[in-house]
């Protein structure tokens, strides 16, 4: 197809020739094109449907505020909805469809919805669908849901990356039209750090679309001799394609840049897009302004859009819509439009100026004091209905019409904290005002200087301004300083199917019903009409929306109010915001030092906070987890295991007071915890209730290792963070984490110390006698490598610690495994750890689950009355100490086959079931190889005086009812002599 | 949000964690103190719309906690000093 | 001598390394780590055996500073970490405790940390994705912790614009490799 509306001139590689389909038509365009620059070039001006009316609709503009050509960008998983044709770039191969249609553009069934317009007016879905209730859930949302939304999603997965990058600055300049770019040059020569960004992947603003002069030279030839200095200086950065989304606090700035969208596909590991974050000292904010349009009955065909950005077209993309164009403007803007097309060789079919006193021009007819009143032209435009100032009407031919209302500055980022922009009388426009963001300078048209020197200059002072720069300030370049009169004119008389917002389908007639109704403030007709509240946020019809309810309240504009404009400027793509945060990548995954080991030995592994442990090692033949678990269990209590346990948290305490230090974290004593002893600590909330438990091993009179559990960790030791720094500022006290330095192995069952002898070096006695239980020390294995080792257990059994420099953890566990092999040694994983803690008895996360203490914990008596610790206090109120406590227990079931689940709640043997009879309720269950029954934990109110009577054990949910009896919570060993042994 | 490390300048708000009032620090005495002191403090804060004293520990960074003063309807911050005073290395 | 093999934090028995453009991505296994944590009131005597241990000024907040034996970075009010070669100072931390004796509290922190070092012109070009530093003013010898994908790191600056040395927590040390490398891709 030829690009039959395709002018001379423009900004484009006319030698690159690009093709590309829309709706699955095959048409071309050049490098440096829009979509929808492309399109109007091949004389295609419907682009989409309106989101309730399905109105046909073509681009308003030619830029990021556009509303209405919103179209569907590439196929597959990348298929993107809602994407801007006036923005997205075209390349080659790119293919896009139109949304919101069906089955095609031209004829699109739901058009029906215009012709039931009267009953679609605003608020409709709130009156509507309201009664009756049953119907909303089944009938009325799916039905909304399928004809609302503008585009469909892919319903795969984002196929693209995405990164996020952090960029500091002296000044970030916000927009490179002339304001931006001078500003750029005059702080870039200073040395300053400079940040340039723009959203357009060309910079110069407007003078890309203008064919005004700066220092006698086309603008958009001083746009890019200006934007090759700026790149030559090592201090700039120059950022198109880079849209600043939001102004966050202190100087911090989002800004997404993108990457790849304008190319077919990204090159492999390139992200699509990354989200900056930029640390700007100080912030120039040149965002330029947005043409405004007039309200006039149906507004919002094809071909009728924004005259400056018909000029943009024209000038940077050589493009017209039609080549027979008519202009409806109330400012002189609308007349360089109806000069430059001219002078392009488009017909202009006349300028309808509403002012009696619009200048005249040689080369078309301008008609003063006239103005729109209707327009023809099912799929496209072709007439214009004028009422001319003799109150007469005219009927011009046209394919487009450039509509000019006047500008509004761009003052979006401004509003981001909650600054409210200031009316301005002479510019009948909104203009920064209140309180910006702390460091931000506002230049150029999107300060109200609408004047090409203006900006020029204002954007040169205002850099200045901003770094302090003192002494005479450069000369600004030559350029036009006419002055801008903008008088107010937001509709035309008598309208009502005047479009406001034209991608939410709201009409001047909509807000007229809406004050009718009862909405005063601006907040609550936005809400109730759903103006301004599309993809584009307003930017074209918040004013008019807003001058409108102040003609029908009787009162100016700036007392109505204005609504603020929130983050992100553009949408932003939930992936830009996620950036590598996802699947696997979304958290850090922490590896033992026996992973690879444990990995070979075909490991099934848990993840636990951050970290992978081995959860079971099924041996081949074993086809339940439960196999694998069992004798694991059986094999460790038999004769002896080895489990992983680097993932406690370990913490070195050091210092004169480090014992004092932890008496007071501590709920029970180590004052008098001799060196070469551990012993087991419980950790209060300061509320009394206990925070986490693990054991302090005092290796010196001065130092400490003490281990937490591997979920709490951090919390832990952000928690003695807390106590050292702001409690005991005066004690003498270091810490600092050593979990990761060592890989550290549980050795238990009869024969670990047999096993542990063939490792240790025989100058270190680990007999019962030479290190008897809870005893700790340095020691070398191995020939000579240091170590630790702990005389602790958790599973009951005779058991060590032992603990190696991480990178001999791999090496140490193969040594095991070999050197036990005579003991048919065993690794075990966490379910077999589990167990076996639940058959001795021992509390671990399930039972310190935030609300119990000490005294439900069963060590109410650890809480030493001689010192003062962290929660002793607040652990002695009454609320806490009830005759009838919840106590730790353990439970069997009656009958050996039962099962006990966690989570089920305890009941008297007879009785109602209900949450006033509650007595308790399960924390822990497993199967216990051992018992050859599941057993459980769980908290039982009075629990230390029940043992021997028999429960309801239910669970509801699982409409579970089990009777259990209570027994003593240490299943096996309860004497505790195997760990002494 | 920027908090302004006395020792290492600006830093970014997410290198930090955020542990709540700095009233925190003025743990009733506990020979002295009554059950409502250990209520007051455990329990009650005045969360006040305007100027708040706030402690923030530096995870991601020197793990200094700071006592950041900070009001909360703007996020201007006035003051940030270290809640351990640095000792004179005398 | 003992009989145990070591493995390198990414798990294999030498170092790896990756090079993407310019830029080369080296482990760097044998760096033996240890704090030290000045007690109170030995603040100034600690720094003096610190000084006289470097020798070479104490480095202040923000900075690192390297000596014949041994290098310091700056880790927190009155505690730095020191390294030292591994392959001559494997007991780093029973090495420098006699030396400061009891005006500091010493910790072992070799194995708790992966070293890598990123070296090449375009080093900020894939730190920019990675941490939050402001690499306009991060110059030779500053070295500083932050966060990288939620990962504590200390990032040194081993050369004003073309290496910086980054010190990662060791159990993520394939986490923050796979970090890395996707940053070289991406920034490349």
């Amino acid at each position: 197809m030829t690009q039959k509306n395709r002018l001379a001139g423009g900004q484009l590689d006319r030698d690159t020739t690009l093709s590309f389909t829309f709706d699955g038509k095959n048409y071309s365009g050049h490098l440096g094109d829009t979509l929808a620059s492309a399109l109007l070039a091949n004389n295609v001006r419907l682009m989409g449907r309106s989101f309730k009316y399905h109105r046909p609709r073509g681009p308003l503009t030619a830029g990021s505020e556009e509303p209405n050509a919103i179209v569907e960008l590439r196929s597959g998983a990348r298929q993107e909805p809602n994407t801007r044709a006036t923005t997205a770039e075209l390349f080659d191969g790119l293919s896009a469809k139109s949304q919101n249609r069906w089955p095609s553009l031209a004829f699109d069934a739901m058009a029906i919805n215009d012709r039931f317009s009267n009953f679609l007016t605003a608020g409709f879905y709130y009156k509507t669908f309201m009664w009756p209730a049953a119907f909303w859930e089944k009938l009325y949302e799916p039905i909304i849901r399928k004809a609302a939304g503008l585009g469909s999603l892919s319903m795969q997965a984002d196929p693209d990356e995405y990164d996020k990058g952090f960029r500091h600055c002296d000044l970030l300049i916000i927009g490179a039209g002339p304001a931006g770019l001078n500003a750029a040059l005059t702080a870039g020569r200073t040395g300053a750090h400079v940040i340039l960004a723009d959203e357009d992947f060309r910079m110069g603003g407007r003078l890309n679309a203008e064919t005004l002069a700066i220092s006698d030279m086309a603008g958009a030839d001083w746009a890019a001799q200006t934007v090759a200095e700026l790149a030559s200086l090592p201090n700039v950065r120059l950022m198109a394609r880079t849209t600043v989304i939001g102004a966050f606090d202190h100087g911090i700035y989002g800004a997404v840049e993108r990457i790849s969208d304008h190319l077919a596909k990204a090159p492999r590991g390139k992200p699509r897009q990354i989200l900056w974050r930029i640390y700007a000292k100080q912030t120039l904010l040149c965002a330029g302004a947005t043409e405004r349009p007039i309200a006039f009955d149906n507004n919002d065909r094809p071909g009728i859009m924004l005259a400056a950005s018909l000029r943009a077209y024209a000038n940077r993309w050589a493009a017209t819509p039609a080549q027979r164009v008519a202009i409806f403007t109330n400012n002189d803007d609308g007349h360089r439009t109806a000069q430059d097309l001219h002078a392009k060789g488009v017909k202009i079919a006349g300028v309808i100026d509403t002012r009696p006193d619009a200048p005249r021009a040689l080369d078309y007819e301008v008609l003063q004091g006239a103005h729109v009143t209707d327009t023809k032209g099912r799929l496209g435009l072709t007439f214009v209905e004028v009422a001319c100032a003799d109150g007469s009407t005219r009927t011009i031919e046209c394919g487009a019409l450039g509509v000019s209302g006047g500008w509004n500055p761009n003052v979006h980022l401004t509003c981001h904290q909650r600054g409210r922009p200031t009316w301005d009388d002479d510019l009948a426009a909104f203009v920064p005002g209140g309180t910006l963001p702390p460091g931000m300078v506002v230049a150029g048209a999107a300060q109200g200087i609408f004047s090409t020197h203006g900006a020029l200059k204002s954007g040169a002072d205002a850099a200045r301004k901003a770094l302090g720069l003192k002494g005479r300030a450069p000369a600004v370049p030559d350029a036009k300083d006419s002055p801008v009169i903008q008088t107010p004119f937001w509709y035309v008389e008598g309208c009502s199917r005047a479009w406001l917002d034209q991608q939410n389908d709201v009409t001047v007639k909509d807000v007229k019903l809406s004050h009718q109704e009862g909405f005063r403030s601006v907040e609550h007709l936005k809400r109730y009409t759903t103006l301004g509240m599309a993809t584009d946020q307003g930017k074209t019809s918040n004013m008019g929306g807003l001058a409108i309810m102040a003609e029908l309240a009787g009162k100016p504009i700036p007392e109505v109010g204005t609504t603020i404009f929130r983050p992100p400027y553009t949408p932003t793509a939930i992936g830009t915001l996620a950036g590598r945060m996802r699947g696997k990548e979304f958290h850090p995954t922490r590896l033992t030092p026996s992973h690879y080991w444990a990995e070979e030995r075909g490991a099934v592994f848990v993840e636990v906070g951050n970290w992978l442990r081995a959860q079971w090692f099924p041996l081949p033949g074993e086809t339940h987890w439960r196999q694998s678990v069992d004798r694991e269990v059986t094999a460790t209590r038999a004769s002896v295991g080895v489990c992983d346990c680097t993932t406690l948290g370990k913490i070195d305490v050091q210092g004169t007071d480090a014992a004092t230090f932890l008496n007071k974290v501590y709920c029970n004593g180590f004052a008098k915890l001799a060196v070469g002893k551990t012993r087991y600590g419980l950790m209060l909330r300061e509320d009394g209730v206990a925070m986490d438990d693990g054991t302090a091993a005092r290796l010196a009179e001065d130092q400490f290792v003490v281990t937490t559990t591997t979920a709490n960790a951090a919390k832990v030791y952000q928690h003695m963070e807390f106590v050292r720094q702001c409690l005991m500022p005066d004690a003498d006290v270091q810490l600092i984490s050593t979990t990761e330095a060592w890989a550290q192995y549980a050795v238990a069952g009869p024969n670990s110390r047999r096993l542990l002898q063939r490792i240790v070096d025989p100058d270190h006695d680990i007999s019962n006698e030479g290190f008897p239980f809870m005893a700790c020390g340095n020691i070398t294995v191995c020939g000579g490598l240091r170590a630790r080792l702990f005389r602790i257990s958790f599973s009951g059994e005779l058991a060590f610690e032992i603990a190696v420099p991480a990178r001999y953890g791999d090496a140490l566990m193969r040594k095991l495994m070999a050197e036990g092999e005579e003991y048919d040694v065993t690794p075990y994983g966490t379910e077999a750890l589990g167990v076996m803690r639940i058959e001795k008895g021992h509390a671990a996360g399930n039972e310190l689950n935030g609300t119990t203490t000490a005294l439900n914990l069963g060590m109410g008596r650890m809480v030493s009355k001689a010192k003062d610790s962290i929660g002793s206090k607040l652990s002695e109120r009454p609320g806490l100490n009830e005759a009838k406590a919840l106590m730790q227990i353990g439970l069997r079931p009656v009958r050996a086959d039962d099962k006990v689940t966690a989570g089920g709640h305890l009941m008297n043997a007879t009785g109602p079931v209900d949450a006033a009879h509650d007595q308790g309720y399960v924390t822990s269950a497993a199967f216990s190889p051992t018992l050859g029954c599941m057993i459980g934990l769980g908290f039982l109110k009075d629990g230390g005086n029940r043992t021997g009577e028999t429960l309801r054990l239910v669970s509801p949910v699982t409409d579970l009812t089990v009777e259990v009896e209570v027994v003593s919570a240490h299943f096996v060993d309860p004497e505790g002599e195997r760990v002494r042994a | 949000m920027i908090i302004n490390h006395p020792l290492l300048g600006p830093r970014d708000s997410a290198e930090f964690v955020y542990l709540g009032a700095a009233e925190l620090m003025n743990r009733p005495d506990p020979e002295t103190a009554s059950a409502e002191d250990w209520h007051g403090y455990a329990y009650l804060r005045d969360n006040p719309a305007g100027v708040h004293r706030e402690l923030w520990f530096h995870e991601g960074g020197d793990r200094s906690i700071l006592i950041v003063t900070r009001d909360t309807t703007t996020h201007e911050i006035s003051a940030v000093e270290l809640a351990r005073k640095p000792r004179a290395q005398t | 001598m003992h009989d145990l093999t070591p493995i390198t934090a990414l798990g294999g028995t030498t170092p790896r390394v990756d090079t993407v453009g310019d830029v080369t991505l080296t482990e760097v296994p044998n760096v033996a780590l240890a704090s030290v944590a000045a007690r109170l009131g030995q603040e100034s005597a600690c720094a003096k055996k610190l000084k006289s241990l470097l020798g070479a000024t104490v480095p202040e907040p923000g900075r690192a500073a390297i000596g014949r034996d041994y290098a310091a970075l700056w880790a927190g009010p009155d505690q730095w970490m020191l390294s030292a070669d591994f392959d001559t100072h494997e007991d780093i931390a029973v090495h420098v405790k006699s030396h400061f004796s009891n005006t500091a509290s010493v910790t072992e922190q070799t194995d708790a940390w992966t070293c890598f070092d990123l070296m090449g012109p375009r080093v900020n070009a894939v730190l920019e994705l990675l941490c939050n530093i402001d690499l306009t003013g991060f110059d030779t010898g500053h070295a500083t912790r932050t966060g990288i994908h939620h990962l504590g790191c200390f990032v040194i600056r081993t050369d004003a614009r073309q290496s910086v040395r980054i010190i990662g927590p060791r159990a993520s040390a394939g986490s923050l490799h796979h970090a890395i490398t996707t940053a070289m891709v991406a920034a490349l």
